[in-house]
């Protein structure tokens, strides 16, 4: 409270000087308290002040006075540059050795900030000679900007005609230079684009979040696929060498040069050089020859197909059309070429066959029926009328099957087999949405399988929750039992992507055992180094499932291929091996009651999707597919598909296993 | 060492009426200083940039605009500065707010406000708003705070902190903690307390590291090891170094500085300067720049000293040491003292806004010191 007095005090002082004298005894007591209080700290202050003050000095006398000599003979005598030593991206190799990514010498057109005179004059007249895209110029300007002093700055890669054009006419351009590089390279183009990805050059968002000393003299990072999501172990990292340079910055004495022999020395001149170490090398678990296949068969389509070895979640191929050709972004692909790349309708750079997100369809049968054998929502034996529709009780509405006139009397078994609508409308009313839900994500649906590469979709396992979350007006956020009948079809608000139907089918051909889909199985540190393999990983399988329900269903999907009621039947005829399957197809859009879907008259962007789901051997299954074509018509051109992957894999002359 | 305008009038009688009220406040010594402080920076620069005039010109002219910053804020009464100072403070958190949110809209870092005929920086604001705002706090209570006071304080000096430090602007966000906090320590915190925030610091500290970015942890790494890091952070400091080192005690004369003519020293003309003057000028140019820095100082903290009201002691004790600070932390930095944050050396390295700051705290400084009133002889 005296403080507040002893302000007011200065404030009445202020006005006027009549009630000073009287009681500022007190008040001013105070305020020397205050006082001395303030001097003190003051005090201590300036004390610290002073403190630090000596320590400074300290310092510079201890750098400018007693080490003077060598930071003289550093300054003067030497005049060190550091050059960064980029080191060699990792490569990447198939299950048998093959090699999807490498690394192949370039010329690279490359800037010195600081010794380029006028920054825009030199940008446009390298754009006249076409050495420079003008779209790109304002990002070239940003990534110059945004690199620090005396940093080398990779402009793009030149062919040789432009490595030459420019080298004439290189005294025109103080501050660019061409220098020797890497450049990544694909051998397979377009083959397996998806999974393997590709590089491009770094753009100054990439330079906030990675770390910038390690990306010295590297121009370009991982974009996408594995390139991208193993950047770390295919970068390596960077090394540096001292040079001598003279006033006008000519190397004068360059000992790094040829001598790799250790990795960080100091040759006589004191100049220090520490090597790079390389990447990793990745192996994969895809196999180069079944990709070509695969890739082959769906020329043509859109769509994806993609196959996992069951017993350890190798991906096998993975397919996704249409592809793209890698070695175009690498090249420093030009933005106006990307715009057109992304903006074409087929969508090439996206990868189906994890993003991608479908109707089900029929496919999800199998699964439905495992659930209605473990839950005993049905008798296997028992026989239903199927008469080509299907009503909830009390209402009228008809739920069609996609034969017009029926399949008769049913089991599951022969349900399966003829892929019977009405037949699993019953068991998904018996079971009902909370119970379908859950079978489907036991098989790993409504998830992300955990691939090592970015950009998985969750596709969707329809619920209540779901619905209510998802949807905004209150009307539409009540699930109506009409819903879960066609979930029971797969089709309805159920989404989901290529690999987990992968994955589901080769959980189902394991009979439970369930292990994490995986691109990469090893790796190697440097060129013929020890090459190091992954364990499989083993998930959590669906539970209380047993092996005579898995038993029930395996016969079942047999019968689709060999019965002659069987819808597979035609595209695996005389297979040598025994091929479980299930069909499928996703209506893109619906039909109105009454309404007959005719494949010629309506546009081929609303015909169904073709899906196709099998695992083969089917006593002891060594590869797993799921194929799906968008707009494919009947099940039919995703069966053909799974057959050419299949006989490719199983038959394949020069079929190599997999080491250890 | 500088007697100010008081002891003449003082000496002169009783008068009732604040000091200058009716003519214009001009501090000599301040004025003097900083003038040939600025001086110096000038000829440095003009050999940092490579002898580029018109880099030269552009700085003078920040110059000017600097000083007419500091000759109208000379004349601003600290009444009225100290009636102003919640709403400052509470424009310039307002503005970092918006900055954040318009920030995390564009997805990208963002300290500038545009207003298409100038930038404007909030966080340069903030430099000022937090101290001013812990002398105000301060100005109506009991000296020293109390606990629960404490707390206020620091979530005044803190908030706009975390929020700078969010844009990220690590460098200044240190400048903005280390203002509120010289004059929190002004305000008289005892031992205890001090122990306790000390404690808690030590805390935070690895809370604070998850928070870093990668290019904010690499500094901290590679000021431990400079040499550890020649391509990254660790080339600024290898390089400062023999620049500092090879000027010796007497330097290498201005224009020869090898280090930073053949452009081998990185942000030569902003936070790095202070190297180029020390191979340039050597030992003793430096000196004699610490020691003109030093009398700044040294001239704010007897402004402080002969303050008569909590509110324009604290903002001119807390002014003053920030200013020192600034010095050390740049100065420290470029010899390999301290981490490199990005800070540049008051009132010589290239570059307009903090100049601006700088000079308005100092015209608070004269204003305080002009405007002051007469109690009792």
């Amino acid at each position: 409270m005296a403080v507040n007095f002893c302000f007011y005090e200065q404030i009445v002082g202020y006005q006027g000087e009549g009630n000073l004298g009287m009681d500022s005894n007190i008040l001013l007591k105070d305020h020397q308290s205050e006082t001395r209080l303030f001097l003190s700290r003051l005090i201590i202050a300036a004390f610290f002040v002073l403190v630090l003050m000596v320590l400074l000095v300290g310092r510079l006398i201890q750098l400018q006075v007693i080490d003077y000599q060598r930071f003289s003979e550093l300054s003067q005598g030497n005049r060190l540059r550091i050059e960064p030593l980029p080191p060699t991206r990792g490569l990447v190799f198939d299950r048998n050795g093959v090699l999807l990514a490498e690394n192949l010498p370039t010329w690279q057109l490359v800037m010195i900030p600081e010794e380029v005179e006028d920054l825009e004059n030199t940008l446009v007249r390298l754009e006249a000679l076409g050495l420079t895209n003008a779209a790109e110029h304002q990002e070239i300007v940003d990534l110059v900007r945004s690199r620090r002093d005396f940093e080398r700055v990779q402009l793009r890669n030149l062919s040789e005609a432009d490595a030459s054009r420019f080298a004439v006419r290189r005294h025109q351009f103080p501050g660019v230079d061409i220098q020797e590089g890497l450049i990544r390279h694909y051998p397979f183009g377009a083959i397996g684009a998806h999974t393997i990805g590709y590089v491009g050059s770094i753009s100054p968002e990439d330079l906030q979040r990675i770390d910038r000393s390690n990306y010295a003299g590297t121009s370009q990072i991982g974009r996408s696929g594995i390139e991208r999501s193993y950047e770390q172990s295919l970068h390596g990292e960077v090394g540096y060498r001292q040079q001598v340079v003279n006033a006008q910055g000519r190397i004068l004495l360059d000992p790094a040069a040829n001598r790799p022999e250790s990795t960080t020395e100091l040759s006589q001149n004191n100049l220090e050089t520490k090597w790079p170490v390389p990447g990793d090398n990745l192996i994969l678990g895809l196999d180069v020859k079944l990709q070509l296949v695969a890739q082959e068969a769906m020329a043509g389509f859109r769509g994806a197909a993609i196959a996992i070895e069951p017993k350890t979640g190798d991906v096998l191929t993975l397919v996704s059309v249409p592809s793209f050709d890698p070695n175009r972004f690498t090249a420093g692909l030009s933005r106006a070429d990307f715009t057109i790349l992304g903006s074409d309708p087929d969508d090439p750079l996206f990868n189906r066959a994890i993003a991608g997100t479908y109707p089900p369809g029929s496919t999800v049968k199998p699964f439905f029926g495992i659930a209605a054998l473990k839950e005993k929502a049905i008798d296997p034996a028992h026989r239903e009328m199927c008469p080509g529709f299907f009503s909830l009780p009390g209402d009228t509405h008809r739920y069609r099957d996609w034969k017009a006139g029926g399949h008769g009397p049913m089991d599951l078994h022969d349900a399966l087999v003829q892929s019977c609508d009405v037949f699993f409308y019953q068991v998904a009313l018996s079971l009902g949405i909370d119970r379908l839900g859950e079978s489907l994500e036991n098989f790993g649906f409504g998830s992300t399988t955990g691939l090592d590469v970015v950009g998985e979709g969750h596709g969707i396992v329809p619920s209540r929750e779901w619905k209510k979350k998802n949807f905004s007006r209150r009307e539409d956020q009540v699930w109506f039992p009409g819903e879960t009948l066609i979930t029971g079809i797969g089709q309805g608000f159920a989404l989901v992507t290529p690999l987990q139907l992968a994955h589901a089918s080769a959980v189902l051909g394991t009979r439970g055992k369930r292990f994490k889909p995986r691109l990469v199985i090893g790796s190697q540190k440097g060129v013929g180094g020890q090459s190091i393999w992954l364990e499989p990983e083993e998930l959590a399988g669906p539970t209380n499932v047993e092996s005579e329900h898995y038993q029930k269903i395996h016969q079942a999907m047999l019968g689709v291929t060999e019965e002659t009621a069987g819808t597979g039947r035609n595209a695996m005829l005389g297979t040598p091996y025994r091929v479980a399957g299930k069909t499928g197809t996703a209506q893109v859009f619906s039909l109105a009651p009454g309404e007959e879907y005719d494949e010629e008259s309506i546009d081929e962007r609303l015909r169904d999707h073709a899906l196709f789901i099998a695992f083969a051997p089917a006593e002891d299954p060594e590869i797993a597919v799921a194929v799906v074509v968008e707009n494919g018509g009947g099940s039919g051109a995703a069966a053909t598909v799974v057959r050419k992957i299949l006989d490719a894999f199983l038959l394949g002359v020069d079929r190599v296993p997999r080491q250890p | 060492m500088f007697p100010g305008s008081r002891d003449i009038e003082s000496s002169s009688g009783i008068s009732l009426k604040p000091l200058g009220s009716s003519r214009l406040v001009i501090d000599p010594s301040l004025l003097l200083l900083t003038v040939v402080i600025c001086c110096i920076g000038l000829v440095v620069l003009y050999s940092a940039t490579n002898e580029s005039n018109t880099l030269l010109v552009r700085q003078s002219v920040r110059f000017a605009v600097a000083f007419a910053a500091f000759l109208v804020a000379s004349q601003v009464p600290p009444d009225a500065l100290r009636l102003w100072t919640p709403w400052i403070f509470c424009l310039a958190l307002g503005l970092l707010l918006l900055l954040m949110a318009m920030g995390s809209a564009s997805q990208g870092a963002n300290r500038w406000l545009d207003f298409g005929v100038f930038q404007f920086q909030p966080s340069e604001l903030m430099k000022l708003a937090v101290p001013m705002a812990v002398a105000w706090f301060m100005s109506e209570r009991r000296l020293p705070p109390t606990l629960g006071q404490l707390l206020v304080l620091l979530s005044i000096v803190l908030v706009p902190t975390l929020i700078i430090a969010d844009q990220p602007d690590l460098g200044t966000a240190v400048l903005v903690l280390a203002a509120g906090a010289l004059t929190i320590m002004l305000a008289g915190i005892g031992l205890r307390v001090l122990l306790g925030i000390v404690f808690a610091a030590a805390v935070s500290v690895p809370l604070l590291w998850n928070y870093m970015l990668p290019y904010q942890r690499s500094r901290v790494f590679t000021f431990f090891n400079p040499e550890s890091d020649p391509l990254g952070a660790g080339y600024n400091i290898i390089q400062s170094k023999i620049a500092l080192g090879s000027g010796g005690l007497f330097g290498k004369g201005w224009l020869n500085g090898t280090q930073a003519h053949l452009e081998f020293l990185p942000e030569r003309s902003t936070d790095f300067i202070f190297a180029v003057m020390g191979e340039e000028f050597g030992l003793l140019g430096l000196l004699l720049l610490l020691i003109l820095y030093l009398a700044l100082v040294a001239r704010g903290l007897y402004i402080s000293y002969q303050a008569q009201d909590t509110f324009t002691r604290l903002l001119a004790g807390g002014l003053s040491l920030t200013f020192f600070f600034y010095v050390f932390v740049n100065a420290g930095m470029v010899c390999g003292l301290l981490p490199v944050v990005g800070v540049p050396l008051p009132l010589v390295s290239a570059g307009g806004t903090s100049m601006v700051t700088l000079m308005v705290g100092f015209g608070m400084l004269a204003a305080i010191n002009g405007h002051r009133k007469l109690l009792a002889p």
